[in-house]
């Protein structure tokens, strides 16, 4: 995820790679780092003496203890931004410090492929210009929205959660187009291909979804018989049941 | 001489408007070597403004062009082949994108020429098309080559027998429309968990965006990418198992093998 951020914010002009200082626990992810141009630290200390946005991207059962850590170094020039799933502000603002400007993330897998879904919310010392540099350094890898921390299962549950219901609506595609008698390899391509270029026509044309499903379907055509078979089976029913369980999930697990 | 000749588009709605934009885009073609006809003053205009060159009749454009692009409706594709057919020579390609237009019918209305049908899908308007191709008896490995090179700057377009066509249909033809329903379903999901309806949908959106994404990115099977995100006793396997539960992907199927079989239908009526 680090490295999909920075190779992001790079490659959006956002930052040079000599700008950007890394730690890590291995030797190899060090390399990684280096080998596109950025410092690898030794220590987190030094992560945090050589910058002014500090990225916090261990995993959730790390991040106090990392916070603890690096508080005594932590000014307030510096802006911290968690990208840890369920460890809210008032956790992190304990172990950084109270004067800490702290920002919370919650990125989605795609941000490996540069098109994350995120929020984000802001610790109480954060100001305007703090927040709109995260923002505008998160957007350089997909969307990011400010959203208050109380609607974290919520996000959590959507586009937290959500890529697995995609994977598994484009596999059930394929495998629609297989019995209907295309090759594997053609099913899957044109399956991802789909929802790929439909998700984008919902993004560029600003058309809430239902109003771009009655633009493509035609009187007793094709489409709106799929589309029968899909309200045939709840689909829809199914596809909120999936984000709120998964929401709640969330809220169990940050209790 | 470009790569390509010289390209044409009879009927110049928004699908050929897409095609030419996206062949541009893609350094494929420039617009001063394209000529166009609609029946619309309005969408000559779109294309004159393109830098391309406009005609009044059909044969002009078989005249000036190599490839030919049928953009018009279905049920105008035969009598427009049929008016130009004592214009068209060896040398000409003519790509059909028509849906439901059999390569059989185009060869009946135009004459035993290079024929390629396409089935282009609606993403098309926005550069990221799925389609499938087939060639007509006299169509060239050429032609395919050339038709998928161009395709590949509005999206993809993988070649596939003719009678694949209506499973095509069903997947990628009607496809769009299952993901819309998916989309809204998504930011209805987080409408009911609290969030407010325009966050919702921007986070539904882009969320199908960027997974399709890793999809046809990492090349993984969706199945292992879907593995790789769901933690033991976490949140995502929650949702997961809730999809499970209401057969979601036996309805998605069922709606892929529906539409490819009013495809078949509608084939042979």
């Amino acid at each position: 995820m680090a490295e999909a951020l920075a190779r992001g914010f790079i490659a959006g002009g956002k930052v040079q790679p000599g700008d950007i200082t890394a730690s890590a626990t291995s030797d190899p992810r060090k390399e990684v780092f280096r080998g596109f141009g950025a410092n690898a630290a030794d220590s987190n200390q030094q992560v945090v003496d050589n910058s002014q946005i500090v990225f916090v991207s261990v995993k959730p059962p790390y991040v106090v203890q990392v916070l603890k850590e690096v508080s005594s170094s932590l000014t307030n020039e510096h802006i911290v931004v968690s990208i840890a799933a369920g460890i809210p502000l008032g956790q992190m603002q304990e172990a950084a410090g109270k004067e800490v400007r702290l920002i919370r993330v919650m990125p989605n897998t795609p941000c490996l492929v540069g098109e994350t879904a995120s929020a984000m919310c802001l610790g109480s010392n954060v100001s305007e210009e703090n927040a709109a540099m995260v923002l505008e350094l998160m957007s350089s890898v997909g969307t990011c929205l400010k959203v208050n921390e109380a609607l974290f299962s919520g996000v959590t549950g959507l586009s937290g959660s959500g890529p697995a219901y995609v994977y598994l609506m484009i596999e059930a595609m394929a495998d629609g187009g297989v019995r209907a008698g295309l090759p594997r390899d053609t099913a899957q391509t044109l399956a991802a291909q789909t929802v790929l270029g439909a998700a984008k026509m919902v993004l560029e044309t600003g058309m809430q979804p239902g109003a771009l499903k009655d633009q493509v379907t035609s009187p007793a055509g094709t489409t709106i018989a799929g589309v029968h078979a899909l309200e045939t089976g709840a689909f829809r029913a199914t596809v909120m049941n999936a984000v709120l369980a998964s929401a709640s999930r969330a809220d169990e697990l940050s209790k | 001489m470009p790569e390509f000749g010289k390209i044409g588009f009879i009927g110049a709605g928004q699908m050929a408007e897409a095609l030419a934009r996206g062949f541009s885009n893609g350094k494929m073609i420039k617009f001063e070597d394209v000529v166009a006809t609609d029946p619309t003053e309005a969408r000559m205009k779109v294309f004159k403004d393109l830098g391309a060159q406009t005609v009044t009749d059909n044969k002009q454009v078989v005249e000036k062009a190599d490839v030919i692009f049928i953009a018009v409706k279905p049920q105008y594709v035969g009598v427009v082949l049929k008016e130009v057919r004592s214009s068209l020579k060896d040398n000409h390609t003519i790509v059909s994108i028509a849906a439901g237009v059999t390569l059989a019918q185009l060869k009946e209305a135009a004459g035993d020429v290079r024929l390629v049908r396409v089935m282009p899908n609606t993403p098309c308007l926005v550069g990221e098309t799925a389609s499938a191709m087939c060639l007509g008896p006299k169509a060239t490995d050429k032609d395919a080559e050339m038709v998928r090179k161009l395709f590949s700057t509005v999206g993809q377009c993988i070649q596939v027998d003719e009678s694949l066509l209506s499973a095509v249909t069903g997947l990628s033809g009607s496809g769009p429309a299952y993901v819309f329903l998916m989309i809204e379903a998504l930011s209805d999901g987080g409408v009911r968990a609290g969030l407010p309806r325009d966050i919702a949908q921007a986070l539904a959106a882009q969320t199908v965006l960027g997974s399709a994404k890793m999809v046809t990115e990492t090349g993984k099977h969706p199945g292992q990418l879907k593995d790789m995100v769901t933690s033991p006793a976490g949140t995502t396997i929650a949702g997961v198992h809730e999809l499970e539960k209401g057969a979601f992907r036996s309805t998605v199927m069922n709606a892929v093998i529906a539409a490819a079989n009013r495809a078949n239908e509608l084939s042979k009526q």
